[in-house]
């Protein structure tokens, strides 16, 4: 029988780090998908989930227990990607000439005829990457976390250490940042 | 073009594409290797310590002269008038030498 995550964290404490590794295999794929949200790169991507994991080895002690323990390691990881957002402010500005050809059409089908589904998934979803990394690392961080994975304020606000007024405040100046991108794309390329 | 109906297509399309939960072969042995090994040298830390209990013993020395300097000062005993009178004697003192000298 496979030993808990308790009897795990238990193990590491009394000084056995190799208990520490069966942690990691059981909840990388999920630090994974996070960082990707944030990072463009697989070598920033690899450095991030890296970093979650060094931070929650040093932070064990610390750990209480009241919450599961993936809670508290995406907590974790959240905030980490959310300082590697804040380090990498100055990459964010992506000039529009940057579209790719498959983006600049995706975007002109849905403009010219917003009822239709657009095909072309991936220069779609390359598109939505470039917008979000063109948001400020707050904002970024709420429309990914609120609209994108669909939480709530109370679980955002547990996830960044933010209060819920802040999270709210956030979400309100983040769509409006957003929709000064989009307003600046559509009015560049339509106008 | 409505910017709103933009904006959730946009989401729409992040929410139908999640990024993928692919883990490069043997990375937790990667991060592992790299618990065992030492923490590098942090420059900083190493002065940190000395430079924050040679701060200590100066703000104490500080604050003793501060008191030893109160406690042995002499008391003011000239008042406000013999204040002032002093005061022009030093403000004067170099013109009266010069005259003097001149002569």
């Amino acid at each position: 029988m496979e030993p808990t995550d308790a009897e795990l964290i238990a193990a590491v404490l009394n000084g056995d780090s190799a208990s520490f590794e069966p942690l990691i295999k059981k909840y990388q794929p999920r630090v994974f998908a996070t960082a990707r949200r944030y990072a463009r790169r697989e070598s920033e991507v690899e450095d991030i989930v890296q970093e979650v994991f060094i931070k929650a080895f040093r932070k064990l002690p610390g750990f209480r227990g009241d919450a599961p323990f993936e809670h508290w390691l995406m907590r974790l990881a959240v905030r980490t990607c959310y300082d590697f957002l804040r380090g990498h402010q100055r990459n964010r500005e992506t000039a529009f000439s940057e579209l790719t050809e498959p983006e600049t059409d995706w975007l002109e089908r849905v403009v010219v005829q917003p009822g239709d589904e657009a095909e072309n998934a991936e220069a779609a979803r390359q598109l939505v990457d470039k917008i979000l990394s063109r948001l400020s690392p707050p904002a970024r961080m709420v429309i990914t976390l609120l609209e994108i994975e669909d939480r709530t304020v109370k679980e955002i606000a547990v996830l960044t250490g933010w209060s819920v007024a802040l999270v709210k405040v956030r979400a309100f100046r983040a769509r409006a940042e957003m929709r000064k991108i989009l307003k600046s794309i559509t009015k560049e390329k339509y106008l | 073009m409505n910017l709103n109906e933009l904006h959730a297509k946009l989401v729409k399309v992040a929410r139908k594409n999640p990024p993928t939960d692919r883990v490069p072969y043997a990375f937790e042995k990667r991060i592992m290797s790299r618990l065992a090994s030492p923490a590098p040298a942090n420059d900083w830390a190493l002065w940190g310590r000395p430079l924050w209990r040679a701060a200590v013993s100066c703000v104490a020395i500080t604050i003793l002269c501060g008191v030893w300097s109160m406690a042995t000062a002499r008391p003011v005993e000239s008042t406000t008038e013999s204040f002032s009178q002093d005061l022009e004697a030093a403000v004067f003192a170099p013109l009266n030498t010069s005259v003097e000298d001149a002569w």
